[in-house]
């Protein structure tokens, strides 16, 4: 009871300092500068009428870059820390209750629909609201979907590993290329700025959406995945 | 309407604080993490919110000649997402020490877990 107490009083203590932050709170008048140097440039530096788009894969890509990497870090950690409380491979799934025909027919039906929508949210990142990160958590929303249906299915670890190794990898050496031949590391400019507001525009923003919507989809499955093994029938 | 936005997202936050400090049940705890996330995040958000603006995207109706004028912050936009994806990381490693613990003590109650209590 006191702790409850102690607590609503520092919870309450926050909200005090909360409400003078609210309270006193303007909304700016003008983009600062840093937001007002994006949207002037987002036509002839990047290319890509999205600009969130623009900052998350080209301006500040190395950041991006960082935060796969932090993914693949966690989904890593988390096989790691559930490898031990895996089931036996013998006893894979005897003990789950029938998922019923109303989920593994709809299944059947919505994933293939699921996986095309992931591929246009991550191929229209540039143009629209959407993006490789986006567009990955959909394809593992198909993959969760999946497991939900046939709780004895396995996916091959070693396909989702050789994708996610892969996309990775180009990623980097996109990133380097860009050093290279163009402004710097992760600069789009390796390939030509095309149309603005065309499919196949913004230099490599494109294609590295689709590395990062490849590489959060195969993590965010493994991490479903491990999370899923671990069921002790 | 700035106003609203920031208040509801501090709401979450104190709400979610309270959760995780008084519930016992560790999956309980692991929600109200996840509240207090989704606060933070409407916070940054609405921080870059303009009145009067909109999305940070160049089509017909944001002319590039004028989009500084036109459109919110997409510096905070930015940053949410990459918050969000990176608190369901948060989220899903929680849920992995969750179960562990789980097969430690048969039990998600925090109580049962004395090690590291002075």
């Amino acid at each position: 009871m006191i702790r409850h107490v102690v607590v609503a009083l520092l919870v309450a203590l926050l909200g005090i300092a909360f409400w003078t932050l609210t309270a006193g709170y303007l909304p700016d008048a003008e983009l600062n500068r840093t937001a007002a140097y994006y949207a002037a440039h987002a036509q002839d530096e990047v290319g890509a009428p999205n600009i969130v788009t623009g900052i998350i894969v080209t301006w500040r890509g190395l950041d991006t870059l960082g935060e796969v990497t932090v993914l693949f870090l966690t989904s890593a950690v988390i096989a790691l820390v559930l490898t031990q409380s895996k089931t036996p491979a013998g006893a894979t799934g005897a003990g789950f209750l029938p998922s019923g025909e109303l989920l593994t027919t709809g299944t059947r039906m919505i994933v293939p629909l699921i996986v095309l929508l992931g591929a246009y949210v991550i191929m229209n990142g540039h143009l629209t609201p959407g993006g490789g990160f986006q567009g990955g958590a959909i394809l593992a929303s198909g993959a969760l979907l999946t497991l939900l249906a046939e709780p004895t299915r396995r996916f091959g670890h070693s396909v989702i590993a050789r994708v996610e190794s892969a996309s990775g990898l180009t990623y980097v050496l996109v990133g380097l290329a860009g050093m290279m031949i163009a402004g710097g590391f992760l600069d789009n400019g390796i390939l030509p700025l095309g149309r603005f507001g065309a499919m196949l525009s913004a230099g490599a923003i494109p294609l590295i959406s689709v590395l990062i919507g490849l590489k959060v989809g195969a993590e965010f499955s493994s991490i479903l995945e491990s999370l899923h093994e671990t069921e002790d029938a | 309407m700035a106003q609203i936005a920031l208040a509801t997202g501090f709401v979450l936050i104190l709400a979610g604080l309270y959760g995780a400090l008084t519930n016992r049940d560790i999956l309980r705890m692991i929600v109200a993490f996840t509240i207090a996330d989704t606060g933070v995040n409407i916070v940054l958000v609405a921080v870059g919110y303009l009145p009067g603006r909109t999305a940070p995207i160049l089509d017909a109706a944001v002319p590039v000649a004028e989009a500084g004028q036109r459109i919110i912050d997409p510096v905070p936009q930015a940053l949410v997402l990459t918050a969000i994806v990176i608190g369901l990381g948060i989220t899903a490693l929680m849920l992995a020490y969750a179960y562990r613990l789980f097969r430690l003590r048969h039990s998600l109650d925090i109580s049962t877990f004395t090690e590291l209590k002075w």
